[in-house]
């Protein structure tokens, strides 16, 4: 399978896929939470591009309403609840301090190489010619993964968690044009419901423990309070 | 290979070493412009050169053979490295010679012995400009052998001319390898050179320098030989990516018809670079030297995606 015998839409698909595994990228080292909600957009728009060009390449029309979906959802109007939140919690500003930032990085290409590793038999059978894609895809699911492990914060966590869902959806229009439009339906608007619910619980967890670092929630309340009484005493 | 072609192949390296303080003037002169200053004329860079050369150098009484024998060394790996790139033709015998390792070993050779002597005199700014070079330098260098080996793997050759020639011939294709290599090798080229999110080379009164900290205790023709191997470091790079990934125009056979258009071509692309260099020097600040690391990591990221790329999206199963 050479590039040059794919059509020049192909190859415009290829290089989408390519900077959604960048963008993949990019969330992951991004300490500034506006940032990382900008990056998010970007990779929607991305999907979203590449959806459509998959649709301009194969003929299917039902592939652009997913585009179209997608774009409204992952790029504009889940980024503008997440940054409505971020302002609300007064997060702007805040700087994630993160451990081992390159270490995490690296682990991110290994996780690359160990999709391409994965996914090699898959691509041997005669798919779509998109499907070295799937590899892209897979590394985007479990790239949001490692940002869900790899951070405290839990608006970065969601924005994993999100991120991770754009890869399934790459990943299920690269390999077989598109799941049916129901299915489709149905997991962009679980998708809307999870960004309003999570909204709900970052204002429930700052009230509970005045803070978003979700290591805490790891600690009892009552040892701290104790730790902070014999503060006091002393 | 005739002689005809290694004469030509001696005038380009030649033209490649007259010219470098030409570019460095060009980008300081656009940035002026920039910044609503007239800034210095085009020719400056070779007057002070001349002055330079004819001043006696002082050398300070604690300095080894080997502060007065670096920036020869230096300057003629700097040369050496210049006269293997393809400037104006691809096809010439010094290409065949040496391959784009042999090119980033002539580099390392320069800086090697750049901050020795910087740390030769023993005076603190010396020692502190050689550190920070060898970090800037030793996370640079990896992004860019792999930039190259990106190259290199679309190419079958690491051969800096079959390289071109092989970009130049292939049907265009969009390559997401070469995408991601170019801008590894933009990063790279902007951090190695010492340029501004990294370095500031219009400065030498800073805490905060690098390149200018090494070479403060040089003057007279030591000093002039140091500044036209900066200057020549920084035509390496622009030659390297305005050629190898726009390698339009250039001569792939040696008539003066084709040699003419491979030098126009080489001096309209070096000036756009040089247009962008200084629009980009305009526009950011320079960073803590702390972040650098995290700078050359994205310039790392970028390479290996790159390579990740080729892999899987366009090699294919």
């Amino acid at each position: 399978m050479n590039l040059l015998h794919l059509t020049l839409t192909e190859q415009a698909v290829f290089v989408l896929a390519a900077l959604v595994l960048f963008t993949s990228f990019a969330l992951l080292a991004q300490a500034r939470l506006l940032a990382a909600v900008h990056a998010f957009a970007w990779q929607g728009a991305l999907v979203a591009a590449a959806t459509a060009l998959m649709a301009a390449a194969g003929g299917e029309s039902h592939l652009y309403l997913s585009a179209a979906l997608t774009l409204g959802l992952k790029a504009i109007l889940i980024p503008w609840m997440l940054h409505r939140l971020i302002r609300r919690l007064a997060l702007e500003r805040h700087v994630e301090s993160m451990t081992h930032p390159a270490l995490v990085t690296m682990a991110g290409a290994a996780i690359v190489i160990f999709c391409y590793w994965v996914v090699l038999p898959i691509a041997r059978l005669e798919l779509a010619a998109t499907r070295n894609i799937l590899a892209i895809s897979l590394s985007v699911v479990l790239l949001g993964l490692l940002m869900m492990v790899a951070r405290r914060q839990a608006v970065s966590q969601v924005i994993g968690f999100m991120s991770m869902e754009n890869g399934l959806f790459l990943a299920a229009v690269a390999a077989t044009s598109g799941m049916p439009l129901v299915v489709e339906l149905g997991v962009a608007f679980d998708v809307l419901v999870a960004a309003v619910l999570f909204g709900v619980f970052f204002l429930q967890i700052r009230d509970s423990i005045d803070s978003l670092d979700v290591d805490r929630l790891n600690r009892l309340t009552e040892t701290e309070l104790e730790a902070a009484e014999q503060e006091g005493e002393r | 290979m005739s002689a005809a072609s290694w004469l030509l192949a001696l005038l380009q390296a030649l033209l490649f070493i007259a010219a470098a303080p030409l570019l460095a003037a060009w980008v300081k002169r656009v940035k002026s412009r920039l910044q609503n200053r007239r800034g210095p004329a085009l020719l400056q860079p070779y007057r002070d050169l001349r002055k330079l050369f004819a001043k006696e150098s002082v050398v300070a009484h604690t300095a080894s053979p080997l502060f007065r024998a670096a920036p020869y060394v230096v300057f003629a790996a700097t040369c050496l490295a210049a006269a293997l790139i393809p400037l104006v033709a691809a096809q010439l015998p010094t290409a065949a010679v040496a391959d784009v390792i042999v090119l980033v070993g002539l580099l390392g050779l320069a800086r090697f012995f750049l901050a020795l002597a910087g740390m030769d005199v023993g005076t603190a700014f010396g020692g502190m400009g050689s550190s920070r070079e060898m970090l800037v330098s030793g996370l640079a260098e990896p992004a860019l052998l792999l930039a190259v080996f990106t190259l290199a793997m679309s190419a079958h050759t690491t051969n800096l001319a079959s390289v071109i020639d092989y970009v130049g011939r292939a049907d265009f294709a969009l390559r997401p390898s070469f995408m991601f290599a170019f801008g590894a090798m933009l990063l790279v080229a902007v951090a190695e050179t010492g340029r501004v999110p990294v370095d500031n080379p219009a400065t030498h009164l800073e805490l905060t320098m690098i390149h200018e900290a090494m070479i403060l205790e040089y003057s007279g023709r030591h000093l002039a030989l140091m500044e036209w191997a900066a200057q020549l470091k920084l035509m390496i790079y622009g030659v390297l990516v305005a050629n190898v990934f726009f390698p339009w125009g250039i001569a792939t056979e040696l008539t003066p018809a084709a040699l003419g258009m491979g030098l126009l071509a080489v001096t309209a692309k070096l000036a756009l670079l040089g247009i962008a260099l200084a629009l980009s020097e305009t526009v950011l600040a320079k960073m803590r030297l702390f972040r650098a690391p995290l700078y050359l990591n994205v310039a790392f990221l970028l390479a290996l995606l790159g390579l990740l790329s080729h892999v899987i999206l366009e090699v294919g199963a």
